[in-house]
């Protein structure tokens, strides 16, 4: 639905004279009807991307393709006709916003208007239109009222109504809930995940707040300096081991002991997520374990979640209860260990220690 | 000299002094307004950047503002003649008072519309909108209680120009001050001048900023109350009484 390759941004500092980048060859797939997070810190490139699928800030090379349209080949040239086909697409794809963006000197309803004002729709047609989207996002009775009336949940409530006004098939949000306090901004992604599922919408947002990926995200990619270092579905990115999101999305603290301890990480998803596995790896070898941390949470309607524990003695010691951790279908990692690179020397000392 | 004797300079020069600010008021909002948006919308990071328009622009509205007003008045001497047929009288001066107001106008907006948010401006790009719709749908809606502030400054620096207006002959209340109660030691109708543009110029600015403040506070004023009543009953009558989705219906301090 959205997709962007080799998406570069690179800003011209006047006052120091020189360039920065805030985007360095993105590569960007969102699939239709997902929602797809993108996180970082600030400063790592989200805002200016979000930004740059609409052609709010225009990209210095690489293309933007939504909906099978090629924006980036919209608008390139002066004159009004070329201007005039980027607005049409862009009036197709809605955007919310970190502060909400609503006109003080108009009502609700009439904020949500706007759009339509925009794309022409006359009279009652337009009104009604507005009502309908108002009721939709649950501020019927709020039509009436001035945004200054309103507390920040309601005002984001107007910004996805008028966002929603061009019968969008995208919605980009901009930081949407990152003004709002933590049961508010539940009940907004709560709004987000119901019109993603009902309307079929592609939602692509950016934050820099894990729950908010946790909470309705199908895919996600980590941005750090302008790159996107990671991405796939959360179940993949569950699964690949040693990956930052993952770790960052259910994040296990707790420290080894003592030196003739071993720290394991351990990834439920799926079935496995059911299976007594602490237990019954206890009783088969007969070993006491310590659980450092843990974490568990529903992930798009599955559970999911991290265990870190503790095994006496070096992990020499421990192959063994190891590999009955990966045969449960486990994913195991074990700290202070690179995950790729030893991945087969451990297996050489599973297959070892089975003998 | 006798209130029946004044009663009609004073009725001539009030009319002459409120048609020649009236009119050149009028023309100062319509050419002001759309200069002190271009000034914004050509400057750096604008929509319309330009730079050297916005340059040459910013550099002859800050040499007329600067020009005292007498001067330009004299200066424009052959100006209002290609325009009016004349150099004399209340038409005569409406076109240096005009002049005066414009660039002054032009500023007071560019400031105001400098303060709206640029999110604002942004979200109408998002929709669609042109740069047409930005200026019609934004920023001048949104400084909307700004820009009546500035015009009722102009038309009280107006009232002060127009004291003036008595060089080309134009009449007006300035005029009758200087020429009956100056020249002529008439001092209680000079007084009585004094008093009438002191009660013009409070009038208008009351006005001015009633109308400001009132459209500024859309949607704050007399609601607050009720809301608050409204949180008050709240706790008594559980959640029914808050209708919204979100808990909290206060009306947030910000913007």
């Amino acid at each position: 639905m959205i997709t962007t390759t080799g998406l570069t941004k690179v800003y011209r500092d006047r006052s120091r004279g020189r360039d920065v980048v805030a985007l360095d060859g993105v590569d960007l797939h969102v699939r239709e009807g997902e929602v797809y997070g993108v996180i970082g810190q600030s400063g790592a490139g989200k805002s200016s991307l979000i930004r740059c699928v609409n052609l709010l800030e225009r990209p210095t090379s690489g293309t933007v393709t939504v909906d099978g349209l090629d924006l980036t080949a919209l608008g390139g040239g002066r004159g009004p006709r070329a201007g005039q086909r980027l607005r049409a697409a862009r009036s197709r794809i809605g955007m919310v916003f970190q502060h909400f963006n609503l006109l003080s000197s108009r009502t609700v309803r009439d904020n949500v208007e706007l759009p339509l004002e925009i794309l022409g729709v006359q009279g009652r047609e337009r009104t009604r239109k507005a009502l309908e989207l108002l009721d939709l996002v649950g501020l019927a009775d709020k039509a009436g009222s001035y945004p200054s009336q309103l507390s920040g949940g309601q005002k984001q409530r107007v910004g996805i109504a008028r966002a929603l006004a061009g019968d969008p098939k995208v919605l980009l949000s901009d930081e949407a809930t990152s003004a709002l306090d933590p049961e508010t901004t539940r009940s907004i992604l709560q709004l987000l995940r119901d019109l993603n599922r009902e309307l079929g919408l592609t939602v692509l947002l950016i934050t820099h707040e894990m729950d908010v990926v946790k909470q309705i995200c199908d895919s996600a990619a980590l941005m750090e300096r302008g790159r996107i270092v990671e991405s796939g579905t959360l179940d993949d990115l569950l699964a690949t081991p040693g990956s930052e999101l993952a770790t960052a999305l259910f994040p296990v603290s707790g420290e080894a002991s003592g030196d003739d301890r071993t720290v394991v990480d351990i990834t439920f998803h799926g079935d496995t997520a059911a299976q007594p596995v602490i237990s019954q790896l206890s009783r088969t070898y007969n070993i006491d374990i310590s659980i450092l941390g843990a974490a568990m949470d529903t992930v798009g309607g599955k559970q999911v979640g991290r265990m870190r524990i503790e095994l006496p003695g070096r992990f020499e010691d421990n192959v063994v209860p190891i590999g009955f951790l990966r045969e449960q279908g486990l994913q195991v990692d074990v700290a202070g260990r690179p995950a790729a690179g030893s991945a087969a020397a451990e297996s050489q000392l599973v297959k070892e220690g089975a003998k | 000299m006798t209130w029946s004797e004044m009663q009609p300079l004073l009725e001539q020069a009030s009319w002459d002094t409120l048609y020649m600010v009236g009119v050149s008021t009028l023309i100062a909002v319509v050419g002001g307004l759309p200069l002190g948006v271009l000034l914004v919308l050509t400057d750096r990071g604008g929509l319309l950047q330009n730079t050297v328009l916005n340059k040459v622009l910013g550099q002859i509205v800050n040499v007329a503002r600067s020009m005292p007003f007498i001067i330009l008045m004299v200066a424009l001497m052959s100006f209002t003649r290609w325009i009016t047929g004349t150099t004399i009288g209340v038409e005569a001066a409406i076109v240096p008072l005009s002049i005066g107001a414009i660039p002054f106008f032009a500023r007071l907006v560019e400031t105001a519309v400098r303060e709206v948010d640029h999110g604002l401006v942004e979200a109408v790009q998002a929709m669609g909108g042109n740069t047409w719709t930005v200026v019609r749908k934004v920023l001048v809606p949104e400084s909307l209680p700004s820009l009546i502030s500035s015009a009722t400054t102009t038309v009280v620096v107006l009232i002060g120009y127009s004291a003036m207006a008595g060089t080309v002959g134009a009449g007006g209340l300035g005029d009758i001050a200087i020429r009956y109660g100056y020249e002529r030691f008439e001092s209680g109708l000079m007084w009585i001048t004094v008093g009438i543009l002191a009660v013009v110029i409070s009038v208008i600015q009351f006005a001015g900023d009633y109308a400001a403040r009132s459209l500024s506070r859309r949607g704050r004023g007399s609601t607050v109350p009720r809301l608050r009543l409204l949180r008050a009953a709240a706790p008594a009558a559980g959640s029914v009484t808050v209708p919204a989705a979100e808990p909290a219906a206060e009306p947030s301090k910000a913007s």
